[in-house]
């Protein structure tokens, strides 16, 4: 094994401990999306592993978030200032839509 | 509600009569021949409308969007113009054989919401009432509460049809299993039996379809149309008259094509913009003070003795 072999898997042993460090409740209150005219403000929104993404709904019309691909948990029907959080662990990119409304359509970027 | 409409590509021997009257502001009727469209002036319609009316073998009223449960401008209290509109429909000097809900009865599929609509509907003076869902029937469950209260029964997707004095009426559902990026849609499983279902009739049927979001792509951005729609019409076309009544989009809009007229029925609790007009759809919330019941209302549907004629009446609460 290499010097820089060893490195890179002393870092990936590491690394992981590093994000665990950082504190989730604060982390969880950062990330947000605003359903708003019927679509999703921002429409791809890019966080961290571990993060939590709030949606809120500002439309006087119900909406529904739902994972493309069943990649996460649906929200149930969001009634004008309803809430709904979902928690990101695994990096990786999350379409998902508004099941009553299927033009609407969004994407978590998870890194 | 007074546009001349004609469809050049239709032959003339098709092009008998859709006749549209704007009742001093209180709706629109319309007496359509062969599914081709024609607009008379207002003191002629109302004639015109007594006639047919008259002569009218039966007929159906369509209710459309009711969104029990939602609270707010410009209608803070849907459940009362629901009602309003059931006791219109009741004044009516001919009883309806029965009522079609081109769906939303609910704003959120909630139980409480199913039970209002259940109730104030058992008011109405009708033989029979139908209810297909809208998206908002079927929140959450995919319309398993919805089918199991109001689906009359009908098993498989809830796609149904039915006879009635010569009339072929077709239920179809095209809220359910809605795809990213998408509209309203149908399904292959439903085409399939749609195929199947129009397959014995012969082409001078008159065919009646509900549905709920609108049949062609009246506003794609706003998700106003469905996506597999064109796969049904293809079906449809062979007849003579085809009527495609729908909701969704709270406001009458209709068009001509070919043999098929589509219209597109009012709320009983609120309007929504016109399409485009604005950032996006839902309730309109300029409606003037005092004025909310021009824009909502049930249409009267009446079959015409001896042939293929449906005369539409959009009748407004006010």
């Amino acid at each position: 094994m290499t010097l820089r072999s060893l490195l890179f898997f002393a870092l990936a042993l590491t690394s992981p401990v590093l994000m665990s460090a950082a504190p989730p409740a604060h982390v969880a209150s950062a990330y947000h999306v605003d359903i708003r005219n019927f679509h999703f403000l921002p429409a791809r929104l890019t966080v961290p592993a571990g993060a939590q993404v709030t949606w809120t709904n500002r439309d006087e019309e119900p909406h529904i978030v739902v994972s493309a691909g069943g990649q996460f948990p649906s929200s149930p029907g969001l009634d004008t200032g309803d809430s709904y959080h979902a928690t990101f662990s695994k990096p990786g990119t999350y379409a998902y839509f508004c099941s009553i409304h299927p033009q609407m359509v969004g994407t978590i970027v998870v890194q | 509600m007074s546009d001349q409409d004609h469809d050049d590509t239709v032959a003339p021997a098709r092009r008998e009569f859709l006749e549209c009257m704007a009742w001093a502001g209180a709706g629109a009727l319309w007496l359509m021949k062969g599914g081709v469209a024609n607009a008379i002036t207002l003191p002629a319609g109302a004639k015109g409308g007594a006639a047919e009316a008259k002569d009218a073998t039966f007929s159906f009223v369509q209710i459309s969007d009711s969104h029990i449960g939602f609270h707010k401008a410009p209608n803070p209290d849907p459940v009362a113009s629901l009602r309003e509109t059931i006791a219109h429909i009741n004044a009516q000097r001919q009883r309806p054989d029965f009522i079609v809900h081109t769906g939303d009865l609910t704003h959120l599929s909630r139980p409480e919401q199913f039970d209002t609509v259940a109730e104030l509907l058992k008011e109405a003076k009708t033989g029979q009432v139908f209810f297909i869902p809208g998206e908002h029937d079927v929140i959450g469950d995919n319309g398993k509460a919805f089918f199991a209260r109001f689906g009359g029964g009908v098993s498989g997707g809830g796609w149904h049809s039915f006879d009635h004095h010569g009339v072929h009426f077709v239920a179809l559902i095209n809220v359910l299993n809605l795809q990213a990026g998408g509209l309203g849609f149908l399904g292959s499983e439903q085409l399939a039996w749609l195929r199947q279902d129009l397959a014995g009739l012969s082409a001078s049927t008159p065919i009646v379809v509900f549905a709920h979001m609108p049949m062609w792509s009246l506003y794609p951005a706003w998700g106003w149309g469905t996506q597999d729609s064109a796969q049904a019409l293809t079906l449809l076309r062979r007849f003579g008259s085809v009527t495609v009544l729908n909701g969704h989009i709270h406001q009458i809009q209709r068009k001509v094509e070919g043999q098929v007229t589509f219209y597109t029925a009012r709320s009983t609790a609120y309007p929504q913009p016109a399409p485009g007009v604005g950032p996006a759809p839902g309730p309109l919330q300029s409606v003037p003070p005092g004025q909310l019941h021009r824009y909502l209302g049930s249409r009267d549907v009446r079959h015409v003795r001896g042939g293929e004629a449906i005369a539409v009446t959009d009748v407004a609460l006010g």
